[in-house]
Parts: C-alpha cells; structure tokens; sequence
C-alpha cells in the first residue's frame, strides 16, 4: 500500500538519481576545469560566473537542482531527526519548519538566478 | 547515538553512517552556498569582497573536505538507489545452508563505487590543490 511518506520516499530518490546527473555536471564544471584543458580560466570570477548565470540552460538547471536538492536534503535531515521517536506534535512542527526553510530558500535561490540572468 | 555503531553488521553499516554524516554536512554547506552563490545579484563588488573573504588556505580546505563528501555521497547513493530497486542482489531463493546473504551479493558493487568515488576525489584534488590553489 502506497502511503504518504512512501510516496516522498520515492520523490527523495528520484530526486537522488536526478542529483546525480545535475551535481556531477556542476562539479565537473567547477571542480575539474583544470583537467578540461580550460587552464587559467577562473571558474568563479564575476566574468565567469555572469557569462553562465546568462545561459538560458544554466539558469534551467540552477532551479532545478536548488528545488531537487532542497528537496532531497531536508527531507533526509527530517528523517533522521523523526528517528529520535519524537512525539507526533513536535514531528509536525519540524515539518512545517522543514517545508518554509525549503520554500524560503528556494524563492532566495530562484530569485537570485532570475535577477542575474535579466542583469 | 544508536546509529553510530555497526554492531555485528558488515561495512555496509558503517557505509550508512557514513552517508548520513556525509548528507548532513552537505546540507549545511549547500545552505550556506545558496546564500553565497546569490550575492552575485548585488554586483561584481559584493562578488568580489565575499571571494575575498572565502580565499583562505582554512576554507579551501574545508571545501575539499564537502568535496569528498559529495564523491563519496553520490556514489554510495547511486549503489544504495539501485539496490533499493532490487540490482546486484541476485534473484529470490530458498534458504538452503549454507546460507547466503543479499548484503554480501552486492558487495562487489559497493567496492567498485568506492573505487570510482576515490578516483574523482583525486581529480578533484589535484584540480583544488594544484589548478587553482589558494592565494
């Protein structure tokens, strides 16, 4: 039987495998640009960093994985404090403090991306 | 502090804890980069003075160290995902000694994301070490 925290347990891994795919690229493109033949390129100048927040694709990709790994985070930090067997009261305040953390960073995030595309 | 401990139970156990400690710290990096990452809508000043800030040998370090976090969170994400959807652990049979464990069918799996995890952590370091070391 599929009950509700089944089905967010299905959304956190999904939101996994499309973590994978979306971080491992960020990383390569952050982390290995010294292996991409793009020596003496500066990864986080302002030049940098603006050329690809003015990239239809990168700002795409920015959103969604700031929504997919909020998502994926938070609902992990959640489990794991639900593990300390809290009473149902305080399971559904951290819930709720889960969800606006989440939603508040994500409209932060988003906003910032949309900002500097329009820049 | 009951999830710290592996008992009698194999690495895999430890590989838990691990992914848990790992996925914590992530979560509290990646907070704080999506406030960092968004000063680059207040201009190219704001930029600069907050990377200023951050150019230290400390936070390089600590950098590295979210790094091999995230190395090690994916790839044993990427095995714990597809066990969850029931590969590498061989298919269903009867209980007959001397028994075999599922755990133990997927180990292989677990050596070899290990082995991956540890050649893009030495891709990565010598990328944050030696391609941009800090000034």
């Amino acid at each position: 039987m599929r009950t509700r925290e089944s089905t967010l347990w299905t959304w956190h891994l999904m939101a996994g495998a499309v973590i994978f795919v979306l971080l491992g690229l960020h990383m390569f493109i952050m982390h290995l640009s010294g292996l991409r033949g793009l020596g003496g390129e500066d990864v986080l100048s302002y030049s940098s960093v603006m050329e690809r927040s003015k990239a239809v694709a990168y700002v795409i990709v920015y959103i969604v994985l700031l929504g997919v790994a909020l998502y994926h985070g938070l609902y992990g930090f959640r489990k794991i404090i639900f593990e300390l067997t809290l009473p149902e009261g305080a399971e559904r305040v951290i819930t709720v403090l889960v969800v606006l953390l989440g939603l508040a960073l994500f409209v932060i995030g988003s906003y910032a991306t949309i900002t500097a595309f329009s820049m | 502090m009951g999830w710290l401990s592996g008992g009698r139970y194999g690495i895999e156990r430890y590989a838990f804890t691990l992914h848990r400690l790992t996925g914590l710290a992530i979560l509290a990096y990646f907070l704080l980069h999506i406030l960092v990452g968004s000063s680059r809508m207040l201009g190219e000043e704001t930029w600069n003075a907050v990377m200023e800030r951050l150019d230290s040998p400390l936070f390089r370090y600590g950098e590295f160290l979210v790094y091999l976090a995230f190395a090690y969170h994916a790839l044993n994400g990427l095995r714990l995902l597809l066990t969850e959807l029931g590969f590498f652990l061989g298919t269903p049979r009867q209980p007959v000694f001397p028994y075999t464990s599922s755990v133990k069918r997927q180990r292989p799996v677990f050596v070899v994301v290990m082995v991956v995890a540890a050649i893009v952590v030495l891709l990565g370091g010598y990328d944050f070490f030696f391609h941009f070391p800090a000034k």
